[in-house]
């Protein structure tokens, strides 16, 4: 008689489920070498970041200016003041208004066109270039005056801050829960004061987080500075005129032919990034806290 | 019903639009006198107050759209002078000739689609497979720190990029990759040519360590997203786990992957500093892919301070003007997609 059907299918299905079972594997082997593969550039970079910052560093690069070409030492301490400069100056005009954007969108536009229009372009402007925003500061700014200046530098960094904290302000405005603002406006406390005192303090440990997110984002940012804070040799303090940045130093000296300068941005990349990554980890650290999710 | 209509004599003519606040001082009426009524009426309602505040943050809200116009404004303006000049055929011209004033943005488009298609190539597997890994596959308790590295990776600086790639990525092409390729795969055409290192794919290797953690992060959002009754339902049936993931998951999500990948085009498209400093900065069209190129944003970088003339200048102002004009759109649509998957509206039979 013919072989009972049960038989053969299971045959079949146990090579079948060999097949299925080794392809379970292959793609779970795969998708960990991914992630190795994706981590190690990471560790690639941050260790030459040691590697080679690390003994560049001394005190005379936090407290000289870059020396002629040619002499040793010399540090980069009026690059790290005109850093801090530019970073103040954005954060001063790119904060309020980022914060107050996200403000409009969370308490009062809510299920507006408009205020989803506002949502969706903040999130398309964040993904414009920046060096498109540096030659559009050029043309407003540095063109008109014809000449670069530390205030032009602050503008580009500012309107780059502006998404980032629109979007990450809304979101936590957001987790604030309705009866805390209704039992404010219950007490006859005015709508602008309930967002001031009670819904921005409820969220704030949020919205100082997500506002030091754009900072860490714009720390790094070169592009957009070369035609509008321009760099600079010397200490300058005058908001009209150029000025040294970390980033662009870096970028100066990494496309220079001299290992002095060499080492100097190593060590310059290094002070940059420990800037950046405390401030990452610490918004990591207090999303971790549930005070915020969806931050980043 | 018609005395509704004529006012009363006890009924305060109906001010349709004030809030019910602002009736508590108009009409005080002949209720016992309330301390928090009183106290209200003597300090107002607050209307002007509230509605100058709502006023100011509706103009800092417009202000993004006001960004976005000067923006446009400004580039359109600066760059008249190229667009008269040129029309249509500067982007479809390969001249660049500062000397003559001749220019053609047509080596800059080649250098940037290829070395954004190549990241791509590149990135979209491993940043799939990365967050396949993280959501579906890795312990729980290493979740979080592998997503997190994953974010370091995005918050270093393009400058810093730069400097890895032109002393350590760029020496390791020269001497190791670069002849291993031209070797193994030279009679493809794309590995011909004298190779210092330097160039497209350099670039597009760089860019590629650059956008993974944008497509990966989001795409394990939008994986986060797909309920676990989808995945539940596919292992009762029997499926493996790879099944489940391919069936439960990936198809669920695919149009808001796709968008997680057009959001790392976006990216790759305007990278400037880390691409300018290992391309070659040459404006040629070639196969190979040793060759050194330059990119729309990195002829930016690289010529934006030195271009002497109004041509010129206005010319590369005319290109930053296309690369936000394409960047918008990508971003845009790239948008609309990963919403329409994570905001659970309308997205077709999956």
């Amino acid at each position: 008689m013919q072989p009972s059907p049960i038989n053969v299918r299971s045959k079949a299905m146990s090579f079948h489920a060999a097949r299925r079972a080794a392809t379970n594997h292959f793609v779970s082997g795969l998708a960990i070498l991914a992630t190795v593969i994706v981590l190690a550039p990471l560790a690639a970079i941050l260790f030459y970041l040691v590697y080679k910052g690390a003994s560049s560093l001394n005190l005379a690069f936090f407290t000289h200016i870059p020396a002629p070409v040619g002499e040793p030492g010399g540090g980069m301490a009026n690059s790290i003041m005109g850093s801090g400069v530019i970073l103040v100056l954005a954060s001063l005009m790119g904060i309020p208004v980022g914060i107050a954007a996200g403000v409009y969108l969370a308490e009062f536009g809510r299920g507006r066109m408009l205020a989803n229009a506002v949502r969706f372009t903040a999130d398309v402007l964040n993904g414009v270039p920046s060096i498109v925003m540096g030659i559009a500061i050029y043309s407003l700014v540095v063109m008109p005056q014809k000449h670069f200046s530390a205030l032009a530098g602050g503008i580009v960094l500012a309107i780059m801050m502006v998404p980032t904290v629109t979007r990450t302000t809304e979101e936590m405005l957001s987790t604030v829960p309705h009866a805390v603002r209704e039992a404010a406006l219950g007490l006859g406390v005015p709508k602008w004061r309930t967002v001031l005192s009670v819904s921005l303090r409820t969220a704030s440990p949020g919205i100082i987080t997500g506002c030091m997110l754009a900072f860490a984002r714009v720390a790094g940012e070169t592009a957009p500075l070369l035609f509008t804070a321009f760099g600079n040799q010397f200490w300058s303090f005058k908001l009209n005129e150029p000025i040294a940045a970390l980033p662009l130093q870096i970028f100066v000296y990494a496309i220079s032919p001299y290992d002095e300068w060499h080492r100097l941005a190593w060590a310059g990349s290094l002070v940059l990034i420990a800037l950046i990554m405390v401030s990452v980890t610490l918004v990591r650290i207090y999303a971790n806290r549930g005070v915020l999710k969806g931050g980043s | 019903m018609t005395t509704e209509r004529e006012p009363g004599p006890s009924i305060p003519a109906p001010s349709s639009l004030a809030p019910v606040v602002a009736d508590a001082d108009m009409a005080p009426g002949g209720a016992a006198p309330s301390v928090i009524r009183e106290y209200l009426s003597r300090r107002g309602s607050g209307r002007v107050a509230d509605n100058s505040f709502a006023a100011l943050m509706l103009l800092c809200g417009c202000s993004i759209f006001a960004i976005v116009a000067f923006i446009l404004w400004i580039l359109t303006a600066r760059s008249h002078l190229s667009l008269v000049q040129f029309g249509w055929k500067f982007f479809s011209r390969s001249a660049w000739d500062p000397v003559s004033g001749d220019f053609g943005a047509l080596p800059f488009i080649y250098g940037t689609l290829a070395t954004s298609f190549l990241a791509l190539l590149m990135a979209v597997p491993l940043a799939l497979g990365v967050a396949v890994f993280v959501t579906e596959l890795c312990p729980k308790p290493l979740r979080a720190p592998i997503s997190f590295l994953t974010e370091l990776l995005a918050a270093i600086p393009s400058v810093v990029y730069g400097l890895w790639g032109v002393f350590v990525l760029v020496p390791l092409m020269r001497d190791v990759i670069g002849p291993f390729l031209s070797k193994t795969l030279g009679w493809t055409g794309f590995f011909e040519g004298p190779n210092f290192g330097v160039g497209m794919l350099t670039a597009g290797i760089i860019l590629a360590i650059m956008v993974l953690p944008i497509i990966s992060s989001l795409t394990r959002d939008i994986m986060l997203a797909v309920p676990n009754s989808q995945r539940e339902g596919v292992l009762a049936l029997g499926a493996t786990r790879w099944e489940m993931i391919r069936v439960g998951v990936l198809r669920n999500s695919r149009i808001g992957i796709v968008g997680a990948v057009m959001l790392g085009l976006g990216r790759a498209l305007g990278e400037t500093m880390a691409v300018t400093m290992v391309i070659g900065n040459h404006p040629n069209i070639s196969k190979s892919l040793f060759a050194p190129a330059n990119t729309l944003a990195s002829v930016i970088a690289g010529e934006f301070t030195e271009a002497t003339g109004d041509l010129y200048l206005s010319a590369l102002i005319e290109i930053g003007l296309a690369l936000f004009l394409v960047t918008i759109v990508v971003n845009a649509i790239a948008r609309l997609m990963v919403w329409a998957v994570t905001r659970g509206a309308p997205v077709g039979a999956a």
